[in-house]
């Protein structure tokens, strides 16, 4: 187990950048996700902190030693690849077995090592199987067994959930974050699913173009973020902006309410047209526009149903809608969060 | 209101959508190569079985049937049993050189460099020149004479005019000739089988490999090579198959000589049922062929099933 510390990681590829100067400090066991849209360079960093890929420039240091020019098979670290990259002319045993033999170990510690992360994941009765012969999720149990059976100094994983369906998505969720914090294994997560990254980071860092755009806890991403890609890429629907003195006003979607809904305080009041709504159980989404306010996507609410009066939702009328003063949030003109206008 | 008038009922030909139907369309379509392999391959192949059991010369066309008696005396024949030893040679030689060769081709066609599709253009020549031409510009490179090899060597000092070897002219060089000359026209099409094989093993699998801390050698030889081993062992059947039943490399390179040192079944069985118009032993030595090479396919066969992946 061991930190990860990125120190101005720059990957061209040709004159394109992939990755435009990345510098993250992932301590010891935490659970770092890399949030993004898909060609934002994530997985090419993660690459780099691998071996896979060589970066243009800048430092990478793995457990203290500057792991630059290091081999990847040197470096300690297990990966986890999106389409598990199992071996499939091996049983599953010798699949979580390979980094092993790799290393040269005895085969009797090999077999008791097997054996050990076989049973962390529960896949102790499919060792003879071929990887063919496995269901979605046996694989990615097989995958992650191979990756921590020789107790990395860091667990990298590419987005490891995205060819599973949607039920078996949720369980393995579950089971990433309950194993992680149990082997305490220091853990960088590729995702474009802000649903993994939010419930599954100790902290998240959101990428964009090459760059992080925002590092910190989930909770920082969701109410704080630092300029409006975070603002829109995290939470869906993602966060309501107006045009406001030169800059944006923002707030999400389920602190935009009717106001009688509004807990007495201050409050901003907005005069909004329902055009439609979308009821999904647990909540409902109403989409409409705020009177005089411009704005490029539709304004979102997010209601829970049953607190919501008919009338305050009734399409094609103009309803007293509102949002409490502390979940607004204000973005200057190049879309930076400020304080205050 | 527009009346619409009555179609006239017209009686459909039962037989109107008969190629509709897929037994009917299936067996028409089947029905030239079923025709091809029953005329042009069986009943040669049954003819052949029957001379092999007679004493059917073009001297004496008679249908005699002599039962066993013509293998037993191939089986007895010094000569023949040299042929069937020098086969065996000749064609796991030739594969086991030319799958080297294939090997290290693929893998330096793989990394791009400039030019690269002119050379893999250029790499399959070897298979794709006809074979009497390419023979023919062999056996100059190892004339007895003005071999390019011995020349090249003289004058590069390495060897003396006097003991510049015969190549066709001694019967273990003679062999190595022919073999060569086979693993040269079979190497461009292990190069594909390889290059097919590679490329098709998932990039995931080989980057997981090299994070579980596997070097060059053993991605290769742990990873790459038995996943594309299907597929180099079909090949391998076709290499074999092939070359075991070939006379041309022979017959236009070495003539079976020097004193038969070099003579394959299929040059041997030419020889002696065409040439010398003994029918029925030269298809006995032919028939030999086909239990051998019945074992080594249903052995390859077999072995790829067991290690399907």
């Amino acid at each position: 187990m061991a930190a990860v510390l990125a120190r101005d990681i720059i990957k061209k590829f040709g004159e394109v950048p992939a990755v435009n100067g990345i510098t993250l400090s992932v301590p010891d066991g935490e659970f770092m996700v890399l949030l993004g849209p898909s060609g934002c360079g994530k997985t090419t960093f993660l690459r780099i902190i691998c071996g896979l890929e060589q970066q243009t420039s800048g430092d990478l240091v793995i457990g203290g030693n500057l792991v630059n020019d290091i081999p990847p098979r040197a470096r300690g670290v297990a990966m986890m690849f999106q389409s598990y990259g199992l071996y499939p002319h091996y049983s599953v045993r010798k699949n979580i077995g390979f980094p092993l033999r790799t290393q040269g170990l005895p085969g009797s510690q090999i077999e008791k090592k097997v054996e050990w992360a076989s049973q962390l994941l529960g896949i102790g009765h499919l060792l003879d199987r071929r990887p063919r012969q496995l269901s979605g999720g046996e694989r990615q149990r097989v995958a992650l067994a191979r990756a921590l059976v020789r107790e990395p100094t860091a667990l990298l994983l590419d987005e490891p959930l995205s060819n599973l369906d949607a039920k078996l998505r949720a369980s393995a969720r579950q089971e990433i974050k309950h194993f992680q914090q149990r082997v305490g294994v220091t853990t960088i997560y590729v995702t474009h699913d802000q649903v993994e990254a939010m419930g599954m980071g100790d902290r998240i860092a959101v990428i964009d173009h090459g760059r992080i755009r925002q590092l910190g806890t989930p909770t920082e991403i969701y109410d704080d973020p630092a300029d409006l890609f975070v603002a829109t890429f995290v939470g869906a629907p993602p966060m309501n902006l107006i045009r406001h003195n030169g800059g944006y006003l923002g707030f999400r979607p389920e602190n935009f309410l009717p106001r009688e809904m509004v807990a007495n305080g201050g409050y901003t009041e907005f005069s909004f047209r329902v055009d439609r709504s979308e009821y999904l159980g647990s909540e409902r989404i109403v989409y409409g526009e705020i009177e005089g306010a411009e704005t490029t996507q539709a304004i979102t609410a997010k209601l829970p149903p049953a607190h919501v009066a008919d009338e305050s939702i009734r399409p094609g009328e103009w309803h007293p809608y509102a949002v409490r003063n502390s979940a607004l949030r204000y973005f200057d003109k190049d879309g930076k969060r400020t304080s205050r206008h | 209101m527009v009346s619409i008038a009555e179609p006239v009922a017209k009686p459909a030909s039962r037989y109107r959508f008969l190629m509709d139907r897929r037994e009917v369309l299936g067996s028409f379509l089947v029905a030239p190569a079923v025709l091809y392999v029953l005329l042009l391959v069986g009943v040669p192949f049954l003819l052949a079985v029957y001379y092999s059991v007679s004493a059917y010369t073009i001297y004496d066309p008679s249908w005699r049937f002599v039962g066993l008696a013509n293998f037993a005396q191939i089986l007895r024949n010094p000569v023949f049993l040299q042929t069937l030893g020098n086969t065996f040679l000749f064609t796991f030689g030739s594969q086991a050189l030319g799958l080297v060769l294939g090997k290290f081709g693929a893998f330096l066609l793989l990394r791009p460099f400039p030019g690269r599709k002119i050379v893999r253009a250029l790499i399959v020549l070897p298979w794709v020149v006809p074979i009497a031409l390419a023979t023919v510009a062999w056996q100059w490179m190892f004339d007895s004479l003005y071999s390019v090899i011995n020349w090249t060597m003289i004058a590069l000092g390495v060897l003396t005019r006097e003991d510049a070897p015969n190549w066709l002219g001694t019967p273990h060089l003679a062999m190595l000739c022919i073999i060569v000359v086979n693993a040269w026209r079979f190497f461009p099409f292990a190069i594909v089988i390889f290059l097919a094989g590679i490329t098709s093993v998932p990039q995931d699998v080989i980057d997981a490999a090299t994070v579980d801390g596997a070097g060059f050698w053993r991605r290769n030889y742990q990873i790459i090579m038995p996943m594309i081993f299907p597929i180099v062992a079909i090949g391998l059947i076709f290499g074999i198959v092939f070359t075991f039943t070939d006379l041309s490399i022979v017959l236009l390179l070495t003539n079976g000589g020097p004193v038969g040192s070099t003579s394959v079944l299929g040059f041997e069985g030419f020889q002696v049922g065409i040439v010398s118009g003994d029918v029925s032993h030269g298809a006995a030595i032919s028939l030999f062929m086909l239990p051998v090479l019945f074992i080594v396919v249903i052995g390859m066969l077999r072995f790829i099933r067991r290690r399907d992946i």
